[in-house]
C-alpha cells in the first residue's frame, strides 16, 4: 500500500486563569499560522465563571483538511502552574513548553513575561503577549509577520504591547521553523460569526435573543455592529419575548432571527409553533451545550437533535440544518433564512458549542454562495387573502402599510383571510392540507439542495456518519483508515432520498456522536436505516482523532 | 391604486355574550379609529395585536391589519412590530389572565423601555372564556370554578404596577363609558410612548358586577396627571376589592424617550 503523504500539524494550547487573556493569546497565535497558509481551528476550554479556574484554546494548525482537536501538542505555553499541571502530559516528545518563568520553575523556554511587563510599564494581563511573542521568535516567525497582527488585534495600548513583545522576541532563540505554506486565502472567525455574517448576507434586518451560552457571542456581534450593518439587535427579557418579538417583526416584514442554546429554545417551542400555525417566518439559532436543564453551561454535546427536530405541539414540517464548521455556519444560516422565508415556515440551525465558539478558517469565496432571495409576495390583483388557497400551498406575502391589503395573521386555525374558524370542519380540514402541501414543497426543495456531504474512500463498504462538530475528527479518521463517512446537514426534512444513495451497499454503518443515547442512529434507524454500530462520547468532551480512531479500529 | 374600504366591520360572526363589556370596547375602539383615520391616519397603517381570551376576538371583528398570536404574548409580538416598522400605529388587547397572569414580564419590560405600543387591557378580573378561573387581579375571596372556597391570594393592582414600572401613560377606563373611553384611546395615541389603558369590563356570565361599577366609578377631573404622588393617591382609591369610589380617566403621564426612536439611533437612522 502507497503510504498516505501525511499533512504538516501543529497543535497548540495556551493556557491560564480566566481573565490571563488565554483566549485573546490563541487567536492571535491562530492568525500566526494562518498567514503562513495553515487552516485553523481552535478549540475553547472554559467554564462558568468570572475569574480564576482554568481556562484554555487549543489551536490546531494543519495543512490540508478540516482542522480538528488533537489529543497530543508541539507546543504549550502557560501562563500559570495550573496550565502545566494540566496540559504538560500532552505535549509530544519533541514538543516544546513556553512558560512564564516569573510563576513557574520549568524544563522549557522559560519568559520571564511579568518582569518584562512590569520594566515597561505595562498591564499585568501583557504577560501573555510576552509568550505569544516568544513563542513567534521560537518557532521562526518574522517579527514582521507578528507586528502585523498584533496591530491588528491589539485595539487599545499598541505601543506598550508591541514594547513587551519586542523585549521577549529579543529575548528568546528560534528552535523550529515553522514552513510557510500556500493555500487560498481564509479569514479566521468563530462559527457563530460566520453564522450572524450568513444571516447578513441573506437580508438581516433585527436580531433578537436573551444571553446564553454558546449562542451570546451572535447578539454580541450584532449589538457591536450595528451602525456598519444597519442591522437592530435587541437584548429582551426573556426567550418567550425574544421568539414573539421575531414573529411581530416577521409580520411587519422584516427579517428577523433569534439565537439561544437548548433552555432557552424550550421556552420558544410555543411559538415555533405559532410560526407554523400563523405561516409566519421564524429563523432560530439553537446552539447545544451538554443538558439536561443547566447540564455542563460551558461545554459542548450533541444532545437536543432530537428535541429539535420536534419543537412545539401540532402537525408541522420545518427546516432543521446542522453544520459543522464556519463555513457551513454560513452558508446555512443565510441559506436557512431565505427558506424561512420562502416557505413562510420555521427553520432552525443547530449547532454546538464546538462549532459555535470555536474559530475556523473560512475561505472567503463563501461568501459570494448567499444572497437575500425574494420572498413570494402579493402582486395587488382582487381581494388580499393572507391564506389564499393555492395549489402548491404556497400564499403570498403582504405586510401591514400596504394600501391594498389588510393582513390578518392568526394562531387560531383561520379561513383564507385569516379570521378563525373553528366550525367549519372543510376550512379547518383544508387549511391542514394547504400547509401539508407546502410541507411537500419543502422536501423537493431539499432534494436539490446539498444536504448530506461524503468524505473519505466512496468506494468503501464500511461506512462512518457523524455530524455538527463530530465530523471534524470523523472526517480525517475516515480518510485514514480508508473509510466512507457520510455527514448529514439537513435533518429535517429528512434526506431519506440522498441517504439512501450514500448507504447503498454498505455492509456496516458505524454512527458516532457526543450524547448519551444515540440520538442521530435513533433518526437515521427511525427512517429505516439500520445501523451497526454508535459510537458516542458523553463527558461534555469532543472526540479527538486519536480516540475516535482506536476505538473504529476495533469495529472494522 | 386602490384604497381601502374604510368599514372597520368584518364577516366574521360575533361569539360575544349578550350584554359583554367588550361591546362596549369594540365601540369606542371603532370610534376612536374612525377619528384618528379622520384625522390623517391611512387605515393600512394601523396593526390590531389580539393576544388569547375572549377580548382578543377583537382582532376578527375589525376590518383591520391583525395579528392573533400566543396566550400572554401579544404585548411583545406588538413591540416586533412597533421595532420593525415604526410607521404603524399599534393597539394590543389583552385580558387581564394574559396581561397579569401569562405574560406579565412583557408588560412591565415594554413600559419599562417604554415601546410606543398601546395596551388596551380588558379587565373582567377572571378567566372568562376557560370557563371562570381566578386571575391576577380576582378579589381575595372570589369564588370561581378554581377557586370554589373562595380565592385565597390578594389581587395585584395592574396601575400601580404600570407606574412602579415607569409607564408613561396609565389610564383606567370602563366599558359602559364608550364616548370617555374613545377619548382616552385618543389621548393614548397622541401620548408619543408606552400607553396603558385598563379597562373595567363586566363578564356577564361569570362575575356580573356591573351594578357594583355603576356605583362607584366616577370621572377625574382637573388633573395634570404629572404627579406620581397624585397618580397614587388616585390608584390607591380602589384596592380591587370593595370601595366607595373607583377614578377612571388618564391617571398619569409623563414623557420619555422612546425605545424605538433609540434602538433606529444605533444603526443611524
Amino acid at each position: 500500500m502507497k503510504k498516505q503523504k501525511i499533512p504538516k500539524e501543529y497543535s497548540i494550547i495556551i493556557g491560564g486563569a480566566a481573565g490571563q487573556g488565554s483566549r485573546k493569546a490563541g487567536l492571535i497565535i491562530a492568525k500566526l499560522f494562518n498567514k503562513l497558509g495553515y487552516q485553523i481551528y481552535i478549540y475553547e476550554d472554559y467554564q462558568s465563571l468570572i475569574r480564576g479556574g482554568h481556562n484554555f484554546s487549543q489551536i490546531t494548525a494543519t495543512e490540508g483538511g478540516l482542522a480538528n482537536k488533537k489529543e497530543k501538542i508541539d507546543f504549550l505555553l502557560a501562563m500559570d502552574k495550573q496550565a502545566i499541571e494540566k496540559h504538560k502530559s500532552k505535549l509530544k516528545k519533541d514538543g516544546f513548553l513556553f512558560f512564564n518563568s516569573d510563576k513557574i520553575e520549568e524544563k522549557g523556554i522559560g519568559i520571564s513575561a511579568d518582569k518584562i511587563v512590569k520594566e515597561l510599564n505595562g498591564l499585568p494581563v501583557m504577560a501573555n503577549i510576552a509568550l505569544i511573542a516568544g513563542l513567534a521568535k521560537g518557532i521562526g516567525i518574522s517579527w514582521n509577520i507578528l507586528e502585523t497582527i498584533l496591530r491588528e488585534d491589539l485595539p487599545k495600548e499598541v505601543e506598550k504591547n508591541l514594547s513587551v513583545a519586542k523585549k521577549s522576541y529579543s529575548i528568546v532563540e528560534t528552535v523550529i521553523k515553522i514552513e510557510k505554506i500556500k493555500h487560498s486565502e481564509s479569514e479566521l472567525m468563530t462559527g457563530n460569526e460566520a453564522t450572524a455574517l450568513g444571516l447578513k448576507a441573506g437580508g438581516l434586518d433585527i436580531y433578537f435573543a436573551y444571553p446564553m451560552t454558546p449562542a451570546s457571542s451572535i447578539l454580541h456581534y450584532f449589538a457591536s455592529k450595528q451602525k456598519e450593518t444597519g442591522i437592530i439587535a435587541i437584548q429582551s427579557e426573556n426567550e418567550i419575548a425574544v421568539a414573539s418579538e421575531a414573529i411581530g417583526a416577521a409580520y411587519a416584514g422584516k427579517r428577523s432571527a433569534v439565537g439561544t442554546s437548548g433552555g432557552g429554545f424550550a421556552l420558544m417551542t410555543e411559538t415555533i409553533s405559532l410560526s407554523a400555525q400563523a405561516e409566519v417566518p421564524f429563523m432560530a439559532i439553537n446552539s447545544q451545550r451538554m443538558g439536561p436543564a443547566t447540564g455542563v453551561p460551558t461545554y459542548g454535546a450533541q444532545s437536543d437533535l432530537l428535541f429539535t427536530l420536534n419543537p412545539g405541539h401540532g402537525d408541522f414540517e420545518k427546516f432543521v440544518v446542522a453544520p459543522a464548521n464556519g463555513e457551513e455556519s454560513f452558508y446555512w444560516s443565510g441559506k436557512l433564512l431565505n427558506l424561512a422565508w420562502k416557505y413562510q415556515t420555521p427553520a432552525i440551525l443547530l449547532t454546538d458549542k464546538d462549532v459555535s465558539e470555536g474559530t475556523f478558517s473560512v475561505s472567503k469565496n463563501i461568501f459570494k454562495k448567499i444572497k437575500k432571495e425574494k420572498e413570494l409576495v402579493w402582486l395587488g390583483k382582487g381581494e388580499y387573502k393572507r391564506y389564499e388557497i393555492t395549489k402548491n400551498g404556497l400564499s403570498p406575502l403582504a405586510y401591514p402599510g400596504n394600501s391594498e391589503a389588510v393582513v390578518k395573521v392568526n394562531s387560531y386555525e383561520h379561513n383564507q383571510f385569516g379570521i378563525s374558524e373553528e366550525v367549519d370542519k372543510q376550512v379547518i380540514k383544508a387549511m391542514q392540507d394547504k400547509r401539508l402541501a407546502k410541507f411537500e414543497l419543502m422536501k423537493k426543495e431539499a432534494d436539490t439542495l446539498d444536504v448530506i456531504k461524503i468524505f473519505g474512500n466512496k468506494n468503501s463498504k464500511t461506512i462512518l456518519v457523524a455530524w455538527g462538530s463530530t465530523v471534524l475528527a470523523a472526517k480525517e479518521v475516515a480518510e485514514r483508515l480508508g473509510i466512507k463517512m457520510v455527514q448529514p446537514i439537513m435533518l429535517s426534512p429528512f434526506p431519506k432520498k440522498q441517504i439512501t444513495k450514500a448507504f447503498s451497499g454498505a455492509k456496516k454503518i458505524i454512527c458516532v456522536e457526543t450524547n448519551a443515547t444515540g440520538q442521530m442512529t435513533q433518526l437515521l434507524r427511525a427512517n429505516g436505516f439500520k445501523i451497526d454500530k454508535s459510537i458516542l462520547r458523553y463527558d461534555a468532551q469532543l472526540f479527538s482523532t486519536e480516540e475516535l480512531q482506536a476505538k473504529l479500529k476495533k469495529e472494522i | 391604486m386602490k384604497t381601502q374600504n374604510n368599514n372597520l366591520n368584518t364577516q366574521s360572526p360575533n361569539t360575544w355574550c349578550p350584554g359583554c363589556g367588550n361591546f362596549g370596547i369594540l365601540n369606542a375602539f371603532k370610534q376612536a379609529i374612525d377619528e384618528i383615520i379622520k384625522n390623517g391616519t391611512k387605515k393600512e397603517q394601523i396593526v390590531v395585536v389580539g393576544d388569547i381570551g375572549c377580548n382578543s376576538k377583537i382582532a376578527d371583528y375589525l376590518n383591520l391589519n391583525s395579528i392573533i398570536g400566543l396566550h400572554g404574548r401579544s404585548v411583545a409580538t406588538a413591540e416586533g412590530i412597533k421595532l420593525a416598522k415604526k410607521g404603524l400605529k399599534v393597539f394590543v388587547f389583552i385580558g387581564d389572565g394574559a396581561g397579569l397572569d401569562e405574560g406579565v414580564s412583557h408588560l412591565v419590560h415594554a413600559a419599562k423601555r417604554n415601546s410606543n405600543i398601546k395596551v388596551i387591557l380588558h379587565n373582567n378580573r377572571l378567566f372568562a372564556l376557560t370557563t371562570g378561573q381566578f386571575t391576577a387581579v380576582s378579589p381575595k375571596g372570589l369564588k370561581s370554578v378554581s377557586t370554589p372556597f373562595g380565592a385565597i391570594e390578594e389581587p395585584i393592582n395592574p396601575l400601580k404596577l404600570m407606574l412602579a414600572s415607569d409607564a408613561g401613560f396609565i389610564a383606567r377606563g370602563y366599558s359602559a363609558k364608550i364616548e370617555h373611553l374613545k377619548n382616552l384611546i385618543l389621548s393614548a395615541d397622541k401620548h408619543d410612548g408606552f400607553a396603558f389603558i385598563e379597562v373595567l369590563q363586566p363578564c356577564v356570565s361569570f362575575f356580573n358586577n356591573i351594578q357594583f361599577y355603576n356605583e362607584r366609578i366616577y370621572e377625574i377631573e382637573n388633573n395634570k396627571n404629572e404627579s406620581e404622588i397624585k397618580a397614587l393617591e388616585l390608584i390607591n382609591e380602589w384596592d380591587y376589592a370593595d370601595a366607595t369610589k373607583i377614578p377612571v380617566g388618564i391617571i398619569f403621564k409623563k414623557q420619555r424617550p422612546v425605545f424605538e426612536e433609540e434602538a433606529y439611533k444605533l444603526i443611524g437612522k
